[in-house]
């Protein structure tokens, strides 16, 4: 099947054996949830439970978007933000409004 | 403005956990350097090297694994494992007769600390469903044949447990297990081997 990476049995066990993150949000955006989490701002069990809502939603709603499980992920920690009001859904979407109106190719 | 090179354009997912971590930097609910040490963290120092080690040690002392199988919480707490504090591990032995093979069928439930992070196919549909369903087609369609006199048992994670397969030595080495180092045991130990979907 193609969506399964097939490996032989033996692989360095230091290497995770393959890419865990596939893009650098990928791995904020699970820094930032286990940052808060261990900060004590949610429990992971509050942030499982919109994780698993999301990929539901996903599961249900089959054909529309290919299956992405960070784009999964980064949905649970935004709505984790807003139902324990650290972040509320207007104010995230004005700064990701102000992010997106930066000029392409600008100095970080 | 010079680059040296040209950027692609930012994702969207990109630019929103860009915004999420920028309100919560300017909040002060997360310090500047708090996600770049947990990255680190799980990307060198919690990693399947961690099971490895715990699988090399149980194949060589007896008495360790009857510990390791009694309780794996408390049994790997020797190794200084970190970021194993949170969760119950419960480690499941391969034998002649039974083979184990661990999923989590609702999300993405995984033994970090013995593990590191899952593969992306351990969070894929396609294993979450068919590993249940069929799980001995689909561990054949991933290179593992498991004989049919051998029963498979399906292990779903959850928030509270999370699973560990100790998996059989390979069958050429297990006459001189008491004379190979540990690294040498070690190097053997596959991470898909300690999920399950493997066999050495």
């Amino acid at each position: 099947m193609s969506d399964m990476e097939l490996q032989g049995p033996i692989s360095p066990p230091m290497a995770n054996g393959e890419v865990i993150f596939e893009a650098p949000w990928q791995s904020r955006v699970f820094g930032l949830a286990r940052v808060l989490c261990e900060a004590g701002h949610f429990s992971w069990d509050e942030f499982r439970d919109r994780l698993i809502t999301r990929i539901n939603a996903w599961e249900l709603s089959q054909g529309d978007v290919a299956y992405q499980y960070f784009d999964c992920f980064l949905q649970a920690l935004t709505d984790v933000l807003a139902d324990t009001g650290l972040c509320s859904s207007p104010e995230l979407e004005r700064r990701f409004d102000e992010f997106s109106a930066r000029p392409h190719g600008h100095d970080h | 403005m010079s680059h040296d090179h040209d950027h692609e354009p930012p994702t969207p997912q990109a630019l929103r956990t860009e915004a999420i971590e920028s309100l919560l930097l300017e909040k002060g609910l997360i310090k500047p350097t708090a996600v770049d040490e947990v990255i680190a963290l799980y990307s060198e120092r919690v990693g399947p090297m961690n099971g490895a080690k715990i699988v090399a040690k149980a194949w060589r002392d007896p008495e360790f694994k009857a510990r390791l199988l009694a309780d794996g919480t408390k049994a790997i707490e020797e190794f200084d494992i970190e970021g194993g504090q949170v969760e119950k591990l419960v480690v499941l032995e391969n034998t002649p007769e039974q083979h184990n093979v661990v999923v989590c069928t609702l999300c993405s439930c995984y033994p970090w600390a013995v593990l590191g992070l899952p593969p992306k196919w351990y969070k894929d549909p396609a294993y979450r469903s068919r590993i249940v369903r069929e799980p001995r087609k689909l561990l054949a369609e991933m290179g593992t044949d498991i004989p049919p006199s051998v029963a498979i048992r399906v292990w779903d994670s959850s928030a509270e447990i999370r699973y560990m397969v100790l998996p059989m030595p390979p069958v050429a080495i297990t006459e001189q297990i008491d004379d190979l180092a540990e690294s040498d045991l070690t190097a053997l130990v596959s991470r898909d081997a300690m999920i399950g979907v493997a066999q050495l």
